[in-house]
């Protein structure tokens, strides 16, 4: 219960640091909108170019937005080293990672619903068919990589070439969440009857998982000089 | 009446600590015991460890070999019960600027799961003089304001042993005499004190130990009044000048 009340206090922390700064969420949305548009003006949108290229084009946009949503995430903790202000308390380090990965997890989400609201008018595609199918596999997509987010934004933070560590970093290991996101949201807008978006979705949810998990045990040594 | 380091059981213990920075040593096998209601000014030249040490105490730094023992327990391995004794002030203020300094403080209270949270903000701005600006943005703040919502946070906890790098920093004239009748009160409450400032009659007025660092290595470790000074390069205000 303690752990919860301590979570809560820095989840609703970072909320309150983004509403009064408005950096973070504003330049992940106009970020996201920018690439779909992109995108958007430089293929084709017929409808079966669209099923093939819509998924990538909101998942690179996803990727590129919470890169600069995980910057963000600790440039306020670096300021006046308040991240060792919160680690100079009795606090398990994971509730510190657990605060920061949710409130990144819901800022990111926010601006996938933007870049979905915005793909839906530019791209001429409904997604209303497939809703439930997509909000799943974009949930666990997206917190396997919030979870790569905070941790390796904790690491970027430390190095002088913070911005560009990051996503160097960060891709690597990301790309396989991005890889199987991917696939599972193209079997999932195609309305693929056979039930292989079931199992693409299982398998973003089981990597996802894994990654959370390790982030979750992984953060203390991060923290460490 | 203070107990001294060297008889009484130690609240704090720094063994054959070597802290490496790349290659350069910061510190060089120091070792010191702090006993509980001790007030101890470290003094030392730029460079000297000073920071280093303390922060290491605080446990935000990890000792390259050594070890640092608060109440028998190695902060290391077993910090929990450390970090809720310890109040650290250093030269970054800890502080969120886009909060209010009372929002900072409930943050902080939060984290250390304060009971009566309020009241106890309410009683570290009114020892700091911040009531009236608890709701202005830190970083609206002047530094030296900045310093005293920081020493607010550090003493937010009630800790029982607070360590403070440079607390003056910052500070008007009226801060640093409130700072000063606080800080040579808490030996009394049974608090123990460990602090550093390069003004050496200022930590001098406060302390009842002195411990000097040079490159790393601890030069002295006693009682202040019984310090040889001129042997450690020191020279009291009193007709002189001071030096590390």
């Amino acid at each position: 219960m303690a752990s919860l009340q301590i979570i809560w206090s820095i989840f609703v922390k970072d909320l309150r640091v983004e509403w009064r700064n408005r950096e973070t969420l504003a330049s992940m949305c106009v970020f996201g909108l920018l690439i779909v548009f992109l995108f958007n003006f430089s293929f084709e949108t017929a409808r079966e170019e669209t099923l093939r290229l819509l998924p990538a084009v909101l998942w690179v946009a996803i990727a590129f937005a919470g890169v600069l949503g995980f910057n963000r995430s600790f440039a306020s903790e670096r300021e006046n080293s308040c991240i060792e202000g919160m680690t100079l308390a009795p606090v398990d380090p994971s509730m510190i990672f657990v605060g920061k990965m949710l409130a990144n997890l819901l800022f990111l989400g926010i601006a996938e619903v933007v870049m979905v609201f915005a793909a839906t008018l530019w791209f001429n595609f409904s997604f209303l068919p497939s809703l439930g199918e997509l909000t799943l596999i974009a949930f666990f997509g997206t917190l396997g990589y919030a979870a790569l987010g905070t941790i390796f934004g904790a690491i970027a933070a430390n190095t002088r070439m913070r911005e560009v560590m990051l996503t160097i970093l960060q891709f690597p290991i990301a790309f396989w969440i991005l890889m199987l996101s991917i696939d599972a949201t193209s079997n999932a807008m195609r309305g693929d009857p056979g039930g292989n978006w079931a199992g693409g979705a299982a398998r973003v949810a089981g990597i996802s998982v894994v990654f959370t998990v390790a982030s979750f045990l992984l953060f203390e040594y991060v923290l460490e000089e | 009446m203070p107990l001294q380091g060297h008889n009484a059981k130690p609240v704090l213990e720094v063994r054959n600590v070597t802290k490496f920075f790349g290659d350069l040593a910061a510190l060089k096998e120091v070792s010191l015991t702090i006993a509980r209601g001790e007030s101890v000014f470290l003094y030392g030249p730029n460079g000297a460890g000073k920071t280093t040490l303390l922060r290491m105490l605080a446990s935000l730094a990890r000792p390259s070999s050594g070890e640092v023992l608060f109440d028998g327990r190695n902060i290391e391995r077993d910090g929990a019960a450390a970090k809720s004794a310890i109040g650290f002030v250093s030269h970054a203020i800890f502080l969120y600027g886009e909060l209010t300094v009372r929002e900072n403080l409930r943050f902080f209270g939060r984290l250390f799961r304060l009971d009566r949270l309020e009241k106890r903000i309410d009683a570290v701005l009114d020892m700091f003089d911040m009531r009236s600006r608890e709701d202005v943005f830190v970083r609206d703040l002047s530094r030296g304001l900045q310093q005293r919502t920081s020493l607010a946070r550090a003493l937010l906890h009630d800790p029982d042993f607070m360590i403070l790098d440079e607390p003056f920093t910052g500070l008007d004239t009226q801060s640093v005499g409130r700072l000063e009748d606080l800080l040579r009160r808490l030996p009394g409450q049974g608090k123990t004190l460990l602090f550093s400032t390069h003004d050496f009659e200022q930590g001098a007025a406060i302390a009842s130990r002195l411990i000097t660092l040079k490159a790393g290595r601890v030069r002295y470790n006693g009682p202040l009044a019984s310090a040889p000074f001129e042997e450690l390069g020191i020279q009291r205000s009193n007709g002189q000048k001071v030096n590390g």
